[in-house]
């Protein structure tokens, strides 16, 4: 079969939709994490605005709800000057029926110029990117188990900002890896940056085997997982794990594989906690080490609006 | 009505049969095959250069009547058999409503004789409403036409429900027809592995196929039932069906146009024309189906046609309705894996015409004796197609409402080889290129 | 690529000159990226005033064609409010960047006076932006690019192209 072109580039190599960290040249990464960093002082300024998508309209479509990943793009499309529409689809229209590119269709005919989209099935914004015009931009805000690429780079710029280098990092992610997007984005991310050693840690039924397909090494071992690790990445454990029948219960999870500073001890002295918030407080991860001092949990949101302010302004630029 | 056709290799491998000549028919039947002198034929086909085959038997068409004709008219879709060279056709049961009552199978039997003169042989539901509880009655929806019975999609999860219905079965001899798949474990939308773990896509693993087989084969050991496999996916099963053979179960098998030629890989972007039941599964498994239908572990090829609306295509892919087209494409792509096989020619016709026909076996009643054949005497299902020639699948050029099919032209990007010149059914020409 | 008769080095001492009619002791100069920050660099060593560095990349009216530049950073390390400013860069034309440049500065505070020197005026304005010292003006066609360019002995040199 024929394999066809990453639907992310126009025919330049330029991005023109942002929907998985996987297919991205290394280069179009590095650019959204320098890019990044200018913004950041953005940040900083009395007047934290740029006009370089004045007069555009950034449509927030949430099939799923997030308030918070939601607000974050809204601050980033504001402070780039964008007018920020956010639409609410489980009231409207979709649950009266109408299909996913209706509602897309719909949008279009108003002028809008990004679409950020979160939805609940794997390879949603692919699909919509397809269909699309041609001079709209969309930005994967989560799908399904598939993707979230913004949070996968604000993690790297995270972990760029306190480590400086990927080529000799060892990272461990913990957790329900297999049903997370944020698991999948980062690993593609830390694998084209160059980061030798991923170790994707918790039971076997959030962790299995198959997973080293995706360039990692497994471990069920929690102390195997995190020993002498530089990067600890802890993942919100859901409710649904305990009710699908994967897990008896988080009390065991917290016992087994939960981050507690005797945990935390096994990774170097110099470590970095990371979490993609929100953080459930006794289940993945212990009060003390949330709020302690090798956790950078606040300053991935700092940087994930800086992050989105990059890759917005990025797509804006480039023509499909 | 006499029909000549001239100077066309023919080839029949369910006799060998592979010369130059001409097949005259009258009265509905193949009247002289070879050299055939004066005949004063109505009308003469003009064979040279093209291939003169049996009709085409597949196994397993969906005509989406009754229940689902905003999805595939009766008339369309046996236009479409007719397009493809097809001549015999399995329908499932799983129409809306389920064929499990006689009446609806003559209505669907009645129906299909006005339209078309494709032979419609449709396989009866095994348990009523397909809900897995209550049998069928099995032995009038044989009279009324049904030639097996199946579970199309829907497995049974009681197995003393599955215990009893082989059991019946074989008390009359009737052939039921399974999906190797587990109800719980087959619960995914794309096969598990590297593909579906990378695109978060919920895993179907080949524990699903292997369990379900086990299960069948012991139930068939305590029962000594006959059991058609429909459309095995992977290289595991293909391993069991092998050694249930060798150890003398009564089973058949077989595997679709899909599995045949593709892989997990194909998805791609989420392709939800890949969106498929059985899931695309990995490469080895597909060298293993490849292996298994050229060695006879697996005994037939089917189209496993299935029209779907371009609606429940444009949806994301775990959304999407699994299926695609095939009627038309099944001469082709037999003869794409018979190349790529390096295989004869009559293997590629074999698996679409002897073998199908051997596997349905006396259900066919007199007609087994020369359907998917080119016989002296027997029916004129014939189907005449060019080798040589190519296509591109698009839209237009299919007769079917289904345009759904991975091998699009317009995301696939080749052509197929074969196309089809002429068809006839009971010697009247069913379709003309 | 000719190197056109102008002597960069030469012009520099030219600038100098300009910029010390127009500094007091508290002036910041601000180079504008990336010609500029050169010779702000060496002008503010070579005055002992304090320096910085500016970009336009986001306040450029040209966005929606060219895309995003590599937004080198803006480095502005002193308070810009109050603050008497003199813009250094090294060839103005259309004004454009000098534009976006001003937009930049007033996203950090309310600066008391803002001043632009420059090497070398090549005329071709297209905005009413004019400089308050230029140490050279030449006429080139608007095909040709003029380049400032810093050689291996850190001597500045012109490229025309």
């Amino acid at each position: 079969m024929l394999s066809k072109r990453n639907p992310q580039l126009n025919k330049h190599g330029e991005l023109i939709h942002l929907l998985s960290i996987e297919g991205l040249p290394r280069a179009v990464i590095e650019q959204i994490l320098d890019t990044a960093g200018s913004f950041l002082s953005v940040n900083d300024r009395e007047v934290k605005k740029v006009p370089l998508l004045r007069g555009k309209s950034v449509f927030n479509l949430f099939f799923e709800n997030s308030t918070r990943t939601r607000t974050t793009f809204e601050i980033a499309a504001k402070r780039l000057s964008a007018d920020v529409i956010n639409l609410d689809i489980a009231r409207s229209s979709t649950a009266k029926g109408e299909t996913l590119l209706d509602t897309v269709a719909n949008l279009s005919a108003m002028h809008a110029d990004m679409f950020v989209v979160r939805h609940s099935e794997s390879g949603a914004p692919h699909l919509i990117a397809q269909h699309c015009a041609p001079h709209v931009h969309v930005v994967n805000a989560g799908d399904g188990r598939h993707a979230h690429p913004t949070q996968g780079l604000l993690d790297m710029y995270t972990i760029r900002h306190f480590k400086k280098d990927f080529r000799n990092l060892t990272v461990a992610i913990v957790g329900d890896i297999v049903h997370s997007r944020v698991a999948r984005s980062d690993i593609h991310a830390l694998n084209v940056l160059g980061v030798p050693e991923i170790r994707a840690v918790g039971p076997k039924t959030l962790v299995p085997g198959d997973l080293r397909d995706m360039g990692v090494r497994v471990c069920h071992d929690m102390a195997e997982g995190v020993k002498g690790a530089d990067v600890v990445i802890m993942l919100r454990l859901q409710n649904e794990r305990m009710n699908g029948g994967m897990l008896p219960s988080s009390g065991e999870f917290f016992k087994h594989f939960g981050l507690t500073p005797e945990k935390l001890a096994l990774a170097k002295p110099d470590a970095i906690v990371m979490h993609p918030g929100p953080i459930n407080r006794g289940v993945e991860i212990a009060s003390e080490v949330a709020d302690g001092k090798s956790s950078v949990i606040l300053p991935q949101v700092t940087f994930g609006i800086a992050v989105r302010m990059a890759v917005m302004a990025i797509l804006a630029g480039n023509e499909a | 009505m006499k029909i000549l056709i001239k100077g066309g290799r023919l080839i029949d491998p369910a006799t060998n049969l592979d010369r130059t000549g001409d097949v005259a028919i009258a009265n509905g039947r193949i009247v002289h095959l070879g050299d055939v002198g004066d005949f004063g034929a109505d009308r003469t086909v003009d064979a040279r250069g093209l291939i003169v085959a049996p009709g085409l038997v597949d196994l397993c068409a969906r005509l989406r009547e009754p229940g689902h004709e905003h999805e595939g008219l009766l008339e369309s879709e046996l236009a479409a058999a007719a397009a493809g060279g097809v001549t015999s056709l399995v329908c499932p049961p799983d129409t809306d409503p389920v064929l499990d009552e006689p009446g609806l199978v003559e209505m669907l039997k009645f129906r299909a004789r006005k339209l078309s003169r494709c032979r419609l042989f449709p396989l009866g539901a095994l348990t009523r409403q397909l809900q897995g509880a209550a049998l069928t009655e099995m032995a009038e929806l044989t009279e009324a036409g049904c030639i097996g019975f199946s579970q199309a999609e829907v497995a049974i999860k009681d197995t003393l429900v599955l215990n009893r219905a082989l059991q019946y079965a074989a008390t009359y001899g009737y052939t039921v027809w399974l999906r190797p798949q587990d109800a719980w474990l087959g619960g995914g939308v794309a096969a598990s592995g590297p593909v579906a773990t990378r695109l978060g896509l919920s895993g179907v693993p080949v524990s699903a196929e292997t369990v379900a087989l086990h299960t069948i084969f012991e139930l068939m050991r305590a029962t000594g039932a006959r059991v058609h496999l429909c459309r095995l996916s992977s290289a595991a099963g293909v391993e069991l069906v092998h050694a249930a053979k060798k150890e003398g179960l009564a089973i058949t098998a077989d595997v679709s146009i899909n599995s045949l030629h593709l892989s997990d890989v194909d998805i791609g972007y989420f392709d939800s024309a890949m969106r498929l039941t059985p899931p695309l599964r990995q490469g080895r498994d597909r060298d293993a189906l490849r292996a298994g239908l050229a060695d006879g572990t697996i005994d037939a090829l089917v189209s496993d046609h299935m029209p779907v609306t371009t609606d429940e295509k444009a949806v994301p892919f775990a959304e999407a309705t699994p299926g695609a087209t095939g009627l038309e494409l099944l001469l082709s792509l037999a003869l794409r894996w018979a190349r790529d096989a390096e295989l004869p020619l009559q293997r590629a016709l074999a698996v679409v015409t002897a073998e199908p026909v051997r596997v349905l076996g006396s259900a066919l009643g007199s007609l087994s004796a020369s359907a998917g054949r080119l016989v002296e005497g027997g029916v004129a299902d014939v189907c005449v197609f060019d080798a040589n020639a190519s296509w591109s699948v698009t839209p237009e050029a299919l007769a079917s409402q289904g345009k759904h099919t991975p091998f699009a032209y317009a995301s696939s990007g080749f052509e197929l080889p074969a196309r089809v010149r002429t068809t006839l059914v009971a010697g009247h020409i069913a379709y003309e290129a | 690529m000719s190197e056109l008769l102008l002597d960069a080095e030469a012009l520099y001492l030219e600038l100098k000159k300009g910029v010390q009619k127009l500094m007091t002791p508290d002036t910041a100069l601000v180079g504008i990226w990336s010609g500029g920050a050169w010779l702000a660099e060496r002008l503010a060593a070579d005055l002992g005033l304090a320096s910085g560095t500016i970009s336009s990349a986001l306040h450029r009216d040209d966005f929606g064609s060219r895309g995003l530049v590599k937004a080198d950073h803006t480095t502005l390390p002193f308070d810009v409010n109050g603050r008497d400013i003199l813009l250094i860069d090294d060839v103005l034309y259309t004004g454009r960047t000098t534009r976006a440049v001003i937009n930049e500065l007033f996203d950090f505070g309310r600066p008391a006076r803002v001043q632009l020197a420059v090497l070398v005026d090549r005329g071709g304005r297209e905005l009413p932006i004019e400089p308050a010292f230029s140490a050279a003006r030449v006429t080139l066609g608007p095909d040709q690019k003029l380049r400032l360019a810093q050689g291996e002995d850190r001597r500045l040199k012109f490229e025309v192209k």
